[in-house]
Parts: structure tokens; C-alpha cells; sequence
């Protein structure tokens, strides 16, 4: 089956984010949203650790670890960034002061609930800022493969795994398709032009509504 | 008139600076990563341990668990930590503290990062509790009160405080006034709040007055040490240069 590669899947929910947007993107494959905002719109970058307005990873060589992104990565400044301390940051996180968070995904379920933090009780649990992430930002999307690594469907009717917040998601950006979370259902709303409605069911766990049109999903070469 | 000395709150060395933290004692640490963690102090903690035996048993509050064998992962590695209260014990060169967790020689406390610093926050502000909607119907809310305002759940999380902070600064005055360089502020606010001490290492100690009062980010208030520590060290430069307590030339 055709799919959007992880780039294209991330330009997809980059052309949603509007000018002037406030915007955390989650460690790993949302931090490529940031490649892709659309010309003439300037969104603003939060990172939990404490920066607002941060560019790209500096030349190799040239890293100032004390400037680094919630991935521990080397980040550069913007003009117009800010540092701040944590109990700020999250303020802005759970304050409702960012429009969107983007975060990857384990599980969605249809009522919104998302599992992206722990596939189990094996091994040493870690959090991080995620379950303070899905709370609080104007819209909370997801960007995610529509299946796992070994075809099975991320977006069921419930989520499986340890939770991450209960009824968060508003929106899922996957290899397939956009689906919007509204009123504890899966809506369809976009999906790859040769891929038939039945086709997507039968990789989705969970039922698809399409109480309206259902647009084709156009991606350029990334 | 001559004026007193009390608040000048400088200390000689990193080794006087940590000289009374009691075997058992809570200590905050500062630092996402290596960004902003006090790795001097840290090693003069070590030291100190390796010398008479003592800290041990101590409970240790930061966002990580350490990287790789210097800092916060070589203080545990020296089997000094009881207990960790963290929000994610994992890094790139996680397995000083992967180890002791499977073998069960150090107990964890996972807390989401926000709640984490809010509960800091909390316990240097004086307040007791809070309600926050991260990590409503999820494990690490299980046995936590809930309450709803305005139609959404939030769970109660109670404040933490501790006996120590180390933090690391860019410029402290005598006074303990504090600024912090790019993404290291980081906890260091809110642990030198939270802590019944607060020792701090920074990069220049100017006289009172030496900080434009518009700068200050953690007023002297909440700093009760200050020890200068001209040229730190990164946790992230050590590790790249596979570096191991104890340091060379330290």
C-alpha cells in the first residue's frame, strides 16, 4: 500500500499550523514539522526546557549545550526568543497559551485518549513532560505511521497501553489519512487519493464516520 | 557605620559548600541534561563520600537520572542515592541508573516534568497542594484525590521541598542575587526556593550591587550559599570525551 514518508506526513500537519502560532512540537518525528511551515507564515517554537523561538541545530562543532531543545539536541536562537524556568514553561503548556502541540503516538483512541509514553512494565518507566503536553494547548494533534512496524492499527476504539491523558487529541495526521477526533468518533476528513474508504477501514480499529466530503491527501515529493 | 558581614553568602570551595549534607537528607538538584547541572558540586559530594563515607542514603529530586559516569549518574554509582524523584531516568548513556533500578538498589518516583516543577514551585511558594489536569486517568494518578472545576478532572499533587539545592548559575553577587545562561535556568529557580539551602555554583561571584537588579532572575532571598566556580565543566562535553568521575586535573 502507498504511504506519506515521515517527512511528507510532517509537512501535511505543518500546513495547518497559521501564521503567528505558538507551537511544541514532541521529540522525534513531530520536530520535522518545523521544516515545513508554509511560506510567509512564521510560527513561534516552544521547547519545555525553557526556550520560546528556537531555530535549527547549529553547525556541527559549534553546539552551546546550554542550548539545547526538550530532545537534549543543540538548538539556535531566533530573534524575539526568551528563556524561561520550568514552573513558567509549563504554565504556558497547561495554561492554554499555546495554539497547537504535535505529539507522536503509540495509540489513539476514538474518544481522543492517547498512549505514547510506555509500551509496557518492562524496562525503566519514564514520562517526561508528555502527560503535561496533551493538556492545555488550543488543539493537540498527533503525527503518526497508520500502522505499527508490523501493520498493526495505531488509531482503535481503545487505547491498550498505559495512557498518556484521557481525551486529548483533536486531530491525527497518519501515513494514510487526516482523521479528526469529534464527539468520540474517528471523522475522516482526508485520505491518499488511490486508497479506497474500505481500504483504510480495514487498517483502522476502529469504525470511520464520513458525515461530510472526504478530501484527497496531496503531499509534494519529500 | 560598619556594615555586617551575614550577607555575604560566599563559601571557599565546592568541598565547604557541601561540607554539612547529612547522611539521609533530601537534595535538589538543578539541570535538564547537562544544561544547568552543578556537576562541581556534584563530584565535591562524591568526594566528600569517598573520604569519610558520608552523605549516603540521600534522596535526590531532578528531571533526569544522570548520563553516562560523571555528575548526577556518578553520584549514584557510588551507591550515595536511596531514592530518585525524576520525570524521565532515561539519556543517551543511561546505564549507571538502569542498573541500579533493576537490581533494586534505588527506588523511583516518576513524575510528569510539568508536575514536577510546579510541585517545586509549590514547596518553595508555601503551598501545600494544587490541582493540575496532567496525568488525570493515567497510572501516575492512581491513588491521587480528583477534583472537577468547570467540568474537567484534576488530580491533587502536593508540594516538595528538600533540605539542599545544587545549582548552577552564570553570576551571583554576595548577596546570592542569581542570573543563569540560555536554556540552563532550567529547576534552578525554583529549587533554590524549594530547598532549606540553596548552594549555588556560579561561573563569577561579583560584589553586591555587581548585578543590575533588572537581571536578577532568583533574588539572594532564596540562595543561602554561593561558591564560584570559574570555568564548570558540561555534562555533555564530558561525555562526548567519554570522561568518569573522578575527573582528571579536578
Amino acid at each position: 500500500m502507498d504511504k506519506l514518508t515521515d517527512n511528507q506526513i510532517a509537512w501535511r500537519a505543518a500546513q495547518d499550523i497559521a501564521d503567528g502560532a505558538y507551537v511544541n512540537l514532541g521529540i522525534g518525528l513531530p520536530e520535522k514539522v518545523a521544516q515545513y511551515q508554509p511560506p510567509g507564515r512564521e510560527a513561534v517554537f516552544h521547547t519545555e526546557n525553557g526556550i520560546l523561538n528556537f531555530g535549527e541545530s547549529p553547525a556541527s562543532g559549534a553546539e552551546d549545550w546550554d542550548l539545547i531543545n526538550a530532545g537534549k539536541k543543540a538548538v539556535t536562537l531566533k530573534p524575539g526568543a526568551s528563556f524561561f524556568h520550568h514552573a513558567d514553561s509549563f504554565a504556558m503548556v497547561r495554561g492554554g497559551h499555546l495554539d497547537v502541540a504535535i505529539l507522536g503516538a503509540y495509540e489513539v483512541a476514538q474518544n481522543g485518549d492517547l498512549a505514547n509514553w510506555s509500551t509496557g512494565p518492562k524496562g525503566v518507566p519514564a514520562v517526561g513532560g508528555a502527560m503535561d503536553l496533551v493538556h492545555g494547548a488550543k488543539r493537540v494533534a498527533v503525527i503518526t505511521g497508520h500502522v505499527t512496524r508490523d501493520g498493526r492499527p495505531k488509531l482503535l476504539e481503545r487505547c491498550t497501553l498505559p495512557l498518556t491523558g484521557v481525551g486529548c487529541v483533536t486531530r491525527v495526521y497518519t501515513s494514510l489519512a487526516v482523521i479528526d477526533v469529534a464527539d468520540g468518533r474517528f471523522v475522516l476528513r482526508e485520505k491518499l487519493p488511490a486508497l479506497s474508504i474500505d481500504a483504510l477501514q480495514a487498517v483502522t480499529g476502529a469504525r470511520l464516520l464520513t458525515p461530510g466530503p472526504v478530501a484527497d491527501l496531496i503531499c509534494p515529493e519529500l | 557605620m560598619e556594615r555586617g558581614n551575614a550577607l555575604d553568602k560566599t563559601v571557599t570551595d565546592v568541598a565547604a559548600a557541601v561540607a554539612d549534607i547529612p547522611d539521609g537528607a533530601s537534595v535538589m538538584i538543578g539541570g535538564f541534561g547537562g544544561a544547568g547541572s552543578p556537576i562541581e558540586l556534584i563530584h565535591a559530594l562524591i568526594d566528600r563520600f569517598r573520604a569519610t563515607g558520608h552523605p549516603a542514603g540521600l534522596t535526590v529530586i531532578n528531571n533526569n537520572a544522570g548520563n553516562g559516569h560523571v555528575g548526577l549518574a556518578a553520584l549514584i554509582e557510588a551507591g550515595m542515592v536511596r531514592k530518585l524523584i525524576c520525570s524521565f531516568p532515561r539519556s543517551a548513556d543511561p546505564v549507571v541508573f538502569t542498573q541500579a533500578y533493576q537490581e533494586g538498589r534505588i527506588e523511583l518516583e516518576l513524575v510528569p516534568q510539568g508536575t514536577l516543577a510546579e510541585r517545586i514551585r509549590a514547596g518553595g511558594a508555601g503551598i501545600p497542594a494544587f490541582y493540575t489536569p496532567s496525568s488525570f486517568g493515567t497510572d501516575l494518578a492512581a491513588g491521587k484525590p480528583v477534583e472537577l472545576f468547570e467540568g474537567r478532572s484534576y488530580v491533587r499533587e502536593r508540594w516538595l521541598k528538600a533540605d539542599f539545592a545544587l545549582v548552577k548559575a552564570e553570576t551571583a553577587d554576595t548577596h546570592g542575587n542569581l542570573t543563569y545562561r540560555a536554556a540552563s535556568r532550567n529547576f534552578g529557580p525554583l529549587m533554590c526556593m524549594a530547598a532549606a539551602i540553596a548552594v549555588v555554583q556560579a561561573r563569577r561571584v561579583l560584589p553586591a550591587g555587581g548585578i543590575d537588579p533588572e537581571q536578577v532572575i532568583t533574588p539572594g532571598i532564596f540562595v543561602q550559599r554561593v561558591v564560584e566556580v570559574a570555568r564548570p565543566v558540561q555534562e555533555e562535553d564530558l561525555n562526548r570525551a567519554r570522561a568518569t568521575y573522578p575527573l582528571e586535573a579536578e
